[in-house]
């Protein structure tokens, strides 16, 4: 086989960005989430029968980058026109975010929805705000989602971070 | 409640441990398929919404089978080269004035 043909290896983003932020000059590794186990909560009904939330780490308006960060929810419809997410890392060089369906595919999720592939999708999608804080995140983020989520009578949510 | 994700990096996202996770090996951005492509992306968000009913065990990651079509941007993301040190060091003394600028705020 020769070099072009070898399948590509996943991009080893924790000690890519390590290497990044070492070189701007940032003393102290971040430290990525870890945990040994992962809950696992097994399908409550037929997925054909079950409500989808949808979680995005996009936003609804456009954040600063060093703004403090909430959890924000919005209706499914009409679907958004666009969502924000210029102070999120992501690959802006290969790629951009014009089609909101390549990151938030809510028209896919609409038409699962009708074909009744889903039972259907939860009235509103919530933005998960990306804080440099793990405490934040497990501590107030996470749960005020899964109280909207709960709220929003969903059995399941698809998260989607970009 | 029963949870998927749909992303693009794998080692962070296992390295956090998740019930199920659909891997799309695209640049950062575009978990759910190349922009324009709607049959792409209705495929991969059919394949994350199987794995509700196919996972029977927390840790679950499948590997998407699609392809963005090509490589560069593997090497590019995040890359630090000799071209770009200076810069990034700028860019990082930057970042931490205007941290400290907030702190001071009232």
């Amino acid at each position: 086989m020769s070099t072009s043909e070898k399948p590509a290896e996943p991009v080893p983003y924790m000690r890519r960005s390590r290497a990044y932020y070492e070189a701007q000059g940032f003393e102290r590794a971040y430290r990525y989430a870890h945990h040994d186990a992962a809950p696992f909560a097994p399908l409550p009904r037929p997925l054909s029968e079950c409500t989808v939330g949808l979680v995005t780490t996009a936003s609804t308006y456009p954040r600063a980058s060093l703004e403090p960060r909430r959890v924000v929810s919005s209706p499914t419809r009409p679907a958004p026109d666009k969502l924000f997410a210029d102070d999120l890392s992501w690959d802006k060089q290969a790629t951009h975010l014009d089609d909101l369906n390549s990151y938030f595919p809510i028209d896919h999720l609409q038409t699962e929805a009708a074909a009744g592939f889903i039972g259907t999708l939860a009235q509103r999608f919530h933005c998960a705000p990306t804080e440099y804080s793990q405490r934040a995140t497990s501590e107030k983020d996470a749960p005020e989602l899964h109280r909207r989520l709960l709220q929003d009578e969903a059995d399941v949510a698809l998260l989607i971070p970009l | 409640m029963p949870t998927v994700i749909i992303g693009s990096a794998l080692d962070i996202v296992e390295h956090c441990g998740v019930p199920r996770f659909l891997f799309v090996d695209f640049p950062l951005g575009n978990p759910c398929g190349r922009p324009g492509d709607a049959a792409m992306q209705k495929r991969i968000v059919r394949q994350g919404l199987e794995l509700f009913e196919t996972a029977d065990t927390g840790q679950t990651t499948i590997y998407c089978a699609e392809s963005w079509g090509s490589d560069e941007w593997r090497e590019r993301y995040m890359e630090v080269t000799e071209g770009n040190r200076a810069e990034l060091a700028r860019k990082g003394d930057e970042l931490r004035q205007r941290r400290a600028d907030r702190q001071r705020r009232p």
